[in-house]
């Protein structure tokens, strides 16, 4: 039987690593993700979790490290956010470009300067073209579900790629919420061991992460992207296997009241809640409104995307990064991409909003719909509109 | 390898592209990146070993007569054992072909 208990969010995100029975952990903390890898070291320290917890001295190390564990084939962890994200980044690539089967939790946290610890998607979105699996997370029960799956569809052996999870900062990361946890038998059928299939070992040695010269670089690099593609399908068999076991079900692509609606709101991360309550608030007063929410964002679903707005007249994107003189918020570039050689196609329209912790209210989600369809209507100068900045 | 690299597909690589045959690296033909090749005058060498102990490529063997020699196929040409050879045995030539 599950257990339902009210936890923080980052504690219970070690509480689910801990279920998964991670061999390694590899931190460095990180507001606001500091939380989680301090709940995990507590753990190793009592005795309650047999990992090897490694203390390192950056983020960059700490994604090392992690490379180290899951190359002898050890289930690894590890959490970070923003500038800690940043100072990863070479490396990230380096996991999936080797196959690594990598976990990683990120508590989404906006970029200096100046700094700031709170929440958007800066972070995640700096780290778009890294190769990762890549899930995003409404609230603690998705994180913590998502924890699990993470682990079964990185260690796949038609995946091996390392899997970002990525949850709001602050707005998820520090809340308490009541959680379900399932049963250490429940998850240990759901997840089996660890079986990476060419471990570094004494016995059997193998180089990982050689020289690739132009002669074979370009067949690198497009197996790594065959491989991350073809990652869907398992992806979408996890969840579904997820939702048998579990009762909870997770889709590339989810819908609110989006049915028949000629304006779509989309959002990514928590935002989503507080999108919903303006949804059922306009809905009440006859607007044909509803919202798609993107969970999944590497690889990125494409087919997915085009059938859940395809019969809107006006889709509204909203993102939560910036991409510094480019065409749109980068979510939206990728939904307008997505959406450019289809027949049938809303017209799509960008806001930015909800930057450095910036909260968005339901009133606020209400006023960005509405602007959205008079922008629909009337057309815009403007690449992109910014919410809720004081002119 | 059962290919040589420069027929193998993206479809003929492994996981992560990991080698899993060890001691790979030494079919790798280094020595085309030369410019330049080592020549010996023998009459004047007395082993004293000196160029291969400075080889950054440690290419450098004793032949049948026990003079030291680099091997073609690894040498780089970069003359560091011309300029360390202490009776001058060694000069370095273009490679012309």
């Amino acid at each position: 039987m599950a257990r339902k208990l009210g936890m923080e969010v980052s504690v219970a995100i070690g509480e689910a690593a801990k279920l998964a029975n991670v061999d390694v952990v590899a931190a460095y903390p990180i507001t606001p993700q500091t939380h989680i890898v301090e709940h995990l070291a507590e753990l190793v320290a009592d005795g309650e979790l047999d990992a090897a917890y490694i203390p390192v001295e950056s983020e960059h190390s700490a994604m090392s490290a992690c490379l180290g564990a899951a190359a002898v084939g050890a289930r690894t962890f590890t959490a970070t956010a923003g500038q800690g994200l940043e100072l990863m980044h070479e490396v990230l690539y380096v996991a999936s470009s080797m196959r690594l089967p990598v976990v990683m939790t990120v508590a989404n946290r906006a970029l200096s300067a100046p700094l700031s610890v709170w929440g958007d998607h800066s972070d995640a979105m700096a780290v778009r073209d890294i190769g990762w699996v890549q899930i995003f997370t409404e609230n603690g029960q998705e994180v913590v579900d998502n924890v699990f799956c993470a682990f079964r569809i990185a260690e796949d052996p038609k995946v091996l790629l390392p899997v970002m999870v990525h949850l709001d900062g602050f707005h998820l990361s520090h809340v308490i919420e009541p959680i379900l946890f399932p049963e250490q038998s429940e998850v240990d059928k759901f997840l089996p061991p660890n079986q990476y299939p060419l471990p570094l070992h004494p016995d059997k040695p193998v180089t990982m992460g050689d020289f690739g010269p132009p002669i074979i670089y370009s067949e690198t690099k497009w197996a790594q992207e065959i491989n991350l593609r073809a990652a869907k399908e398992v992806i979408l068999k996890c969840w579904k296997e997820f939702g048998k076991r579990f009762g909870r079900h997770y889709s590339p692509v989810e819908y609110y009241h989006s049915e028949g609606a000629k304006v779509l709101l989309l959002t990514m991360g928590s935002f989503s809640e507080t999108a919903m309550t303006a949804i059922d608030k306009m809905r009440g007063e006859g607007r044909e409104v509803g919202l798609v929410k993107l969970r999944l964002w590497r690889p990125f679903p494409f087919k997915e995307i085009r059938q859940a707005v395809r019969n809107a007249e006006v889709l509204i994107v909203l993102d939560r990064a910036l991409s510094f003189g480019g065409p749109a918020g980068p979510v939206c570039s990728e939904i307008k991409a997505a959406l450019y050689g289809e027949d049938k196609k809303p017209k799509v329209i960008s806001f930015v909003g909800g930057l450095g912790g910036r909260d968005i209210t339901p009133a606020g989600f209400e006023s960005i719909i509405n602007r959205g369809i008079e922008i629909g209507q009337k057309g815009s100068e403007n690449e992109f509109e910014i919410f809720g900045v004081r002119d | 390898m059962t290919k040589p690299e420069g027929e193998l597909t993206w479809k003929d690589l492994g996981i992560g592209s990991i080698v899993t045959e060890p001691g790979s690296a030494s079919q790798y033909k280094t020595g085309d990146w030369r410019s330049q090749r080592p020549i010996y005058d023998f009459s004047k060498c007395i082993k004293c070993a000196l160029c291969q102990i400075f080889c950054p490529e440690g290419c450098i063997g004793q032949n049948a007569e026990g003079y030291f020699e680099a091997d073609l196929f690894y040498c780089k040409g970069c003359g560091i054992c011309a300029r360390e050879c202490p009776t001058w045995v060694i000069t370095m030539v273009e490679e012309e072909e």
